[in-house]
């Protein structure tokens, strides 16, 4: 059977429709922590623009935005608020992590450095640099836009593929000889 | 999950109608990590309990752990906004510690980065005071001029951000003859941009309401409590280092030191305005009398680390890249310890080093002028509005990674 | 630069017990643990030292020749001529607790709660003595040369959080 369409009249998916919706509409959470996130701020302004690629609508509010930029080191007194952030945020989500220190822990091996946040939080693109310059983060955006396009679904299936459910890395398993007694997680508090 | 408990200040008011606000530690206005509870009779602050270590991150203890040219890379990570006055605070105490004299042309390139540090500090200061209380166009124009801050540390250096430019005993490069004419470029249009950031903001009945007479602090508070820099300087104190114990060239300048006596927000942040133009007349002076010969100490006092041509070419080169660079060999450090501060954008930052004899610092702590001052938010806020908060904490320019180190 | 033989010289001659060195143009004195108030109060009342620099402390725990285990710095400026002088005082492993400074200087309130958490030293009568930098929770001062710079897996002591948590 064949159908007249008129000339202004796509056919796609819904899935694809979706994330075309989705990928031009990202409203970046800044976690700006450090020194990265001066280079987040010179991103959005005017040498470099943010705008030109649908991501500029910075929103300090974890309930109006679906993709966390991790900037800057995360330290242990931190790690709970940027999980809580994390949690506060609405599906379909999505985390940049900008930077050595959050994707590594980079150069502060130290006591009381997170190595990395994706041992605790999800990540789905990982920018390197100390810190990067705004192009690599816009490229990041690019990327992450591209992905969304090109796996996405409108209910989230793509998530639930196993290796998106592993952390990235596996956790180091050390002793812990600090009493800083085991943190539990619940929903109510 | 509950944050950490903040315990009850000593003298806690019994006023069961006061309401606590917690500030922090991820909002917009604290521009980095810090968190403060808030205790308010409506609009009214009646205390503020600061919170700080969310990014504290162990500096001295890597300090302790890198040698002397490799913990420049970390200071360039503590007050990010200027990241050139830290490098050049640390090698100075490093140089203090070891006894070095510094060539005449290196003294003279580390006053430039430093003062154009403390430009680009400043500008990032007084930007974020202006979008905090609702001038966006201000702050755009104080972040473009720190895009060319930028480029010419790019040139001198590599990086347009973290710098690491010092060495023990001089620079990592000379400065080029591009680098120079891009500061000549800089000098010649800032003046324009910063007469129009003036224009925008000075009489702006807006930002002046919201400044005037916030967060006062009397010349004895300021001193009692520590104050440096700018915050002192605007409520009376004439203190500058560069003045009172000049350090690398500092006496060859002309330069005034800017005072004011209200200590509120608006004179911390005039002071900031004045300074970016002595700061402009000192890098212009600096230019013009850039003495020529070496940037760094010679080779034969085996400090500095020498350029790849000597290491190849002379046989002083090769030893000297051979002292240094092997692991029993090193610097020679004497059993002791110094205290040495430069004048940063924000205050006096100095280093405690203490030295025992290996090239790895046996303690290297900073002094930050950060967390002093954030420690008298309490005292400036008490009896202000809530939307003051902001005002008060872009005035006094906390930089969470100075704060906690 | 002015000098700082004078004041050097009117402390010994009021307290017996104090000894000064010199490096690199700076001056330290190191002074009892029991009299350290009284020290400061005289330097700022009699000397117009009135600006507290820093608050600071070393651990001279693998220290060469070194004789006492902490060493605690206090840096003071007279902002009348930026005459500057170092307060050194000793402090050894059972007895890590000096009387505050907090009295004369508002400034010395989170330098001190600094040098409490980073090395366990307590300053008596200081009235707010809490952790400023770690979480309450944590038990150890980091800053000591023998805790270790990765520290006991402190770090890695989170819950992990996959998509779908709630």
């Amino acid at each position: 059977m064949e159908i007249d369409l008129p000339d202004n009249v796509v056919i796609t998916k819904l899935d694809e429709l979706g994330n075309w919706c989705r990928k031009n509409s990202l409203w970046p959470m800044p976690f700006a922590t450090a020194c990265c996130g001066i280079e987040l701020m010179a991103m959005g302004a005017s040498r470099h623009d943010v705008a030109r690629f649908g991501a500029e609508v910075f929103r300090f509010s974890p309930r109006q935005c679906d993709l966390m930029i991790v900037a800057g080191r995360v330290v242990m007194k931190m790690l709970p608020v940027l999980q809580r952030i994390w949690q506060q945020m609405h599906e379909p989500k999505w985390c940049i992590s900008m930077g050595a220190c959050a994707s590594t822990g980079g150069v502060f091996d130290t006591y009381c450095v997170v190595q990395g946040v994706d041992r605790f939080i999800p990540v789905d693109m990982y920018i390197p640099g100390c810190p990067p310059r705004p192009e690599q983060i816009i490229q990041a955006i690019i990327d992450l836009q591209d992905q969304i396009q090109r796996e996405g679904t409108i209910t989230g299936a793509e998530f639930k593929t196993p290796q998106r459910q592993q952390t990235k890395r596996a956790l180091m398993e050390l002793p812990v000889i600090g009493q800083l007694p085991p943190r539990e997680w619940t929903a109510n508090q | 999950m509950p944050l950490t408990e903040v315990a009850a200040p000593p003298n806690e008011t019994g006023q069961d109608y006061l309401w606590t606000l917690n500030f922090g530690p991820q909002h917009p206005a604290t521009h980095t990590t810090l968190r403060l509870v808030l205790k308010l009779d409506g609009e009214r602050v009646v205390d503020a309990i600061p919170d700080i270590g969310y990014l504290h991150s162990g500096f001295e203890k890597i300090g302790e752990h890198l040698d002397y040219n490799q913990y420049v890379t970390v200071t360039d990570r503590m007050n990010y906004i200027s990241p050139m006055a830290n490098n050049v605070a640390w090698h100075g105490a490093v140089e203090k510690l070891m006894g070095i004299e510094l060539t005449r042309r290196c003294q003279y390139l580390r006053v430039i980065i430093a003062e154009l540090a403390r430009i680009s500090d400043h500008l990032l200061c007084v930007g974020a005071m202006g979008l905090d209380t609702g001038a966006f166009t201000f702050f755009l124009y104080g972040f473009w001029q720190r895009e060319v801050i930028y480029d010419i540390f790019e040139s001198m250096c590599g990086a347009r951000f973290t710098n690491s430019y010092t060495r023990v005993g001089g620079l990592m490069h000379d400065a080029t003859p591009v680098s120079i004419e891009k500061i000549r470029a800089f000098l010649r249009d800032f003046p324009k941009t910063l007469d129009d950031m003036e224009r925008l903001l000075n009489r702006n009945r807006i930002f002046v309401d919201r400044t005037k007479g916030v967060g006062v602090m009397s010349r004895e508070e300021a001193i009692n409590r520590s104050a440096t820099g700018p915050i002192a300087r605007a409520s009376g104190v004439t203190v500058d280092l560069r003045k009172d114990a000049p350090y690398l060239a500092y006496e060859d300048f002309d330069f005034d030191v800017c005072c004011m006596k209200s200590g509120d927000c608006y004179a911390r942040y005039l002071v900031r305005m004045f300074e970016m133009r002595e700061s402009l007349k000192i890098v212009e002076q600096a230019l013009e009398n850039l003495p020529s010969g070496p940037v760094n100490v010679g080779v034969d006092e085996r400090t500095a680390l020498p350029g790849k041509q000597a290491v190849w070419q002379s046989i002083e080169g090769t030893i000297t890249h051979f002292e240094l660079v092997m692991a029993n060999r090193g610097f020679e450090v004497p059993h002791d310890e110094v205290y040495s501060a430069i004048e940063a954008p924000n205050g006096e930052l100095g280093f405690y080093v203490v030295g025992d004899g290996s090239d790895v610092a046996y303690r290297a702590r900073c002094r930050p002028p950060s967390f002093i001052h954030f420690a008298m938010f309490p005292a400036l806020i008490r009896g202000h509005t809530l939307s003051d908060v902001v005002a008060v904490l872009g005035s006094l320019n906390i930089i969470a990674a100075e704060l906690d180190r | 630069m002015p000098v700082s033989e004078d004041v050097v010289n009117a402390l010994k001659a009021r307290y017996d017990d104090l000894t000064s060195s010199e490096f690199r143009g700076e001056t330290r004195v190191t002074a009892p643990r029991a009299s350290l108030l009284e020290v400061m109060r005289f330097l700022r009342d009699e000397h117009g030292f009135d600006l507290l620099v820093d608050v600071t402390c070393v651990d001279y725990l693998r220290y060469r020749d070194a004789t006492d285990r902490f060493g605690l710095v206090y840096i003071l400026c007279r902002t009348a001529d930026n005459l500057r002088l170092t307060i050194r005082v000793m402090l050894n492993e059972p007895e890590l607790s000096i009387s505050s400074i907090t009295p004369l200087w508002e400034g010395a309130n989170w330098l001190e709660r600094e040098v409490y958490d980073l090395f366990g030293i307590t300053f008596e009568g200081h009235g707010d003595l809490r952790r400023i930098l770690l979480p309450q929770e944590f038990t150890a001062h980091p800053l000591r040369k023998d805790y270790p710079l990765q520290g006991r897996g402190e770090r890695h002591n989170f819950p992990v959080l996959r998509r779908g948590d709630y």
